[in-house]
């Protein structure tokens, strides 16, 4: 039980994250396709910075600080490789979509050119000596001592990151929901021309929408490669961007929905990379492994429920009326 | 001198292909309601924008007080006290009556929360002060035209603004909401705010404002007191030429029955029960029928059964004796109707396409426009001239404008234009003349009456009882999705027209 939730964490945290990037872009009224992409590039950098620092010899002893950097360098990279999104849906008033599908194919080229100049091989990866996990340890906690529910998911084999991801989360949600600049994006995605009429600047806002969320789903793209994909970049999450997508359209562009339909995803997710070790009510018997089922059912399984779901719910859902729509001025 | 708030003094703007407004000077006192005047097109809703910081100007000055002033976006115009009542609401759906209200002008704490308990009680303070009744927690998608239009004001009020613009308010409000409206601004010039008011409809004018300037083509022709003119000299001075109030026409000669519908219901979307309610009636080639009754009353969903937009429950549709009732709306179309939509933005024009291809919307599959499937360019530009041409649909750019660029007015002559040119026997018009002035509004009723002399047959909707009295040959009243009478408009009256579309009375049997 404990494995089955930390795994699905591992995976609906970053998924939460970055469909919470979609959401900031898309209540700006930009759609922001490129999330994948922007997550390969935010997992390369982060990765890259602490590769960097570690192998100039500084940090080894401080993981958790290397590890707040490479934070802080993956959701950097992202902002700025968002601005060219930024740049074509709203200076140049391109379309939207080609423009996120652009950065979606130019993101893997480049990471994956970048990582063969700098290693000389297919991957990049964060030290091996360095373990970023927080074991019992470093909780306080005896070895040997038989550990609750609560301990074994939250007080052993942790990331710190997801927590700071996930209180990133929180307020963010907040500040979309209750604050001043929050009301103002949202109006930018809903009625410019309204936004417009009251003073506000709809361009600035729609920058700071994509801004907000290339950092954002750079951050995801770190975390998935520092946890799912145990401290290594490749040029590929493994469409977890594209899964995010469809979080944020289930999600309803609403932070709590997104959650709950992060954790459906997360759950699918992990059930499909780990079904043999997943032990539900603690009994020693794998049941899924057991059913016999071919391992490839289980692996398409996020993606098979993610077409069905949206199939379902992607009438009823509410985007932002103007998402995809160039602001124009003089537009009635 | 000094008494005036706002002056605007020489304004010229120019976009694309036509000039909006040439050297023109506006005075507005404190404490009046000052209405601009002029046709579709005239250039008053580009002036508001360049005073409310829309647009920038060519050239001329605005002073406030006395004392130039620079705008240049809506901010400064809020800076300075001017507020705006946009002719399309710029209201987010979605969010509630408060936070549209505040938005763009938040109380908030250090921390940027919003401060909605404080905004909430100024609001419904200056509600109640102005007694505009709104509902601050309903969002605004779910509630009626005229408490939208409420909630715009109390946007301005909320600003403190002095100096209130409302560009075309009463266009989209029913007869009883429009004399609310204007009794709101009456109170709100007695408290002292100042305010310039759009409009084509010269009794409003006459009945709320104390000076008028008048726009036409651009072009500045005066201002004169409202109390020492009349309605004629008004609207000669907006059109440029006499006009004529009266629509003259020969008694008709109804010929062989075109539109027969039987018995036909609609369920309702909304409530329970018929919307369209086992209504029948016919129309013949060479008549006018005019289906008059109060806003909301099943017209809107009878043209809707009819026109095919929507499935009729039970009953039949013919036309000229065909069973029609199960035909697709092409068919229809294809097949002798010609319809004027009410809404036109929703079924009338396809907006971000150019004007020519708006005009050949349903006829691109006649050998005319097309050759095996490719359309031929050179005949829609030339029929959609001579439509522009025949019927004066303005735009900046001719045939290749994109019809969201246009005024809302010319949008509407265009799909009459389109509508009427098209071979057809029945045309359908549902408020032909909502939106337009007086000298369009003239244009518009002759056609209609020279559509019925050449023998088609006419459906006209209309809410108002003027045009339905001067138009139509017989008239039915509609009330609660029924029909409740049948009149001849020569021998009735307005008020006995009113009693019934009331509810008041009712004729046994409904229609024949």
């Amino acid at each position: 039980m404990a494995f089955f939730i930390q795994q699905t964490l591992v995976f609906m945290i970053p998924l939460m994250i970055v469909a919470l990037a979609g959401t900031f872009s898309e209540r700006s009224g930009v759609i922001n396709l490129a999330l994948e992409g922007i997550m390969i590039f935010g997992a390369f950098i982060g990765v890259l910075f602490i590769k960097i620092i570690s192998d100039a010899g500084l940090g080894q002893d401080h993981a958790q600080l290397l590890l707040i950097i490479g934070i802080l360098a993956a959701m950097i990279g992202g902002g700025i490789f968002s601005l060219l999104l930024a740049v074509s849906a709203i200076n140049l008033k391109a379309d939207q979509t080609i423009g996120g599908t652009a950065l979606n194919l130019l993101a893997p080229a480049l990471v994956m050119f970048l990582i063969i100049i700098i290693t000389g091989s297919n991957t990049i990866n964060t030290p091996a000596s360095l373990d970023f996990m927080l074991y019992r340890g470093d909780f306080g906690i005896a070895e040997g001592k038989e550990l609750n529910l609560f301990e074994q998911i939250f007080m052993n084999k942790v990331y710190l990151s997801n927590w700071y991801a996930l209180g990133l989360y929180v307020i963010l949600s907040v500040i979309l929901y209750f604050t001043k600049f929050g009301l103002r994006l949202r109006s930018c995605g809903e009625h410019p021309q309204a936004a417009d009429s009251v003073g506000i600047n709809v361009n600035k806002m729609r920058y700071i929408g994509v801004t907000i969320s290339g950092t954002l789903a750079g951050l995801g793209g770190f975390l998935f490669a520092l946890t799912a994909a145990g401290g290594a970049s490749t040029g590929d999450v493994a469409g977890m961007g594209f899964l995010a997508l469809a979080v944020m359209i289930f999600g309803n562009w609403n932070p709590l929905t997104i959650a709950g339909a992060a954790f459906v995803f997360g759950a699918c997710k992990c059930i499909a990379s780990g079904y043999q070790y997943i032990d539900i009510n603690g009994d020693g018997i794998y049941a899924l492994a057991n059913l016999g089922i071919s391992k490839y059912v289980y692996m398409i399984l996020p993606y098979a429920i993610t077409l069905i779901i949206l199939a379902f719910t992607s009438k009823n859902s509410h985007a932002p009326k103007a998402e995809g729509q160039p602001f124009d001025h003089g537009q009635r | 001198m000094d008494n005036y708030i706002i002056e605007m003094l020489n304004i010229t703007k120019v976009f694309p292909g036509i000039i909006a407004n040439d050297n023109i000077t506006i005075q507005l006192k404190k404490g009046e309601i000052h209405a601009l005047l002029g046709e579709n097109g005239a250039g008053k809703s580009t002036l508001m924008s360049v005073l409310f910081g829309m647009y920038k100007p060519e050239a001329g000055i605005i002073k406030k007080n006395g004392e130039v002033v620079e705008i240049n976006d809506p901010n400064d115009a809020t800076a300075l006290g001017i507020g705006m009542v946009h002719q399309h609401f710029k209201l987010v759906e979605v969010f509630t009556v408060l936070d549209n209200i505040i938005l763009g002008a938040e109380t908030t704490n250090k921390l940027g929360f919003l401060k909605k308990k404080e905004a909430r009680e100024k609001v419904e303070r200056l509600s109640k002060e102005y007694n505009l009744q709104v509902d601050l927690d309903a969002k605004v998608q779910d509630i009626s035209v005229g408490m939208q239009q409420r909630v715009e004001i109390l946007k301005m009020l909320y600003r403190d603004n002095e100096v209130l613009i409302f560009d075309e308010p009463t266009a989209v409000l029913t007869p009883q909401e429009i004399e609310e409206l204007l009794l709101i601004m009456k109170n709100m010039a007695k408290s002292g705010k100042s305010i310039l008011f759009i409009t084509h409809k010269l009794n409003e004018i006459k009945a709320v404002s104390d000076r008028c300037s008048v726009l036409r083509k651009g072009k500045y022709i005066g201002t004169v007191n409202t109390s020492d003119t009349t309605i004629e000299e008004l609207s000669e001075m907006m059109v440029g030429r006499k006009v004529d109030f009266n629509v003259f026409k020969k008694p008709s000669e109804p010929k062989e029955e075109i539109l027969r519908v039987e018995n036909i219901s609609l369920k309702s979307k909304i409530k329970k029960g018929n919307v369209v309610n086992n209504v029948s009636f016919n129309v013949r080639r060479g008549e006018i029928v005019c289906v008059a009754g109060i806003e909301g009353n099943g017209q809107t969903d009878l043209v809707y059964g009819i026109t095919g937009l929507e499935k009729i429950t039970s009953g039949n549709i013919f036309l000229k004796g065909k069973n029609i009732t199960h035909a697709s709306i092409k068919e229809r179309n294809t097949n002798g109707f010609s319809h004027i939509p009410e809404d036109r933005h929703k079924y009338g024009l396809i907006l971000d396409f150019t004007l020519e291809n708006n005009m050949v919307l349903q006829r691109y599959e006649e050998p005319m426009f097309q050759n095996h499937g490719f359309i031929k360019p050179k005949a829609v530009r030339e029929y959609s001239d001579k439509l522009i041409e025949e019927y004066d649909v303005r735009s900046g750019q001719g045939s290749v404008t994109i019809v969201r660029s246009m005024s809302g007015g010319n949008q509407q002559k265009a799909i009459i234009a389109r509508e009427m040119d098209k071979d057809h026997d029945l045309l359908i018009a549902v408020q032909p003349t909502r939106g337009l002035d007086v000298g369009a509004i003239e244009t518009i009723h002759k056609r209609i009456v020279k559509e019925r002399d050449e023998g088609k047959a006419v459906l006209l909707i209309s809410l108002e009882l003027d045009e339905v009295m001067s138009l139509s040959d017989r008239i039915l009243v509609m009330y609660e999705g029924e029909i409740v009478g049948e009149f001849d408009p020569k021998t009735t009256t307005v008020q006995e027209l009113g009693l019934y579309m009331a509810g008041a009375k009712r004729m046994e049997g409904g229609s024949k």
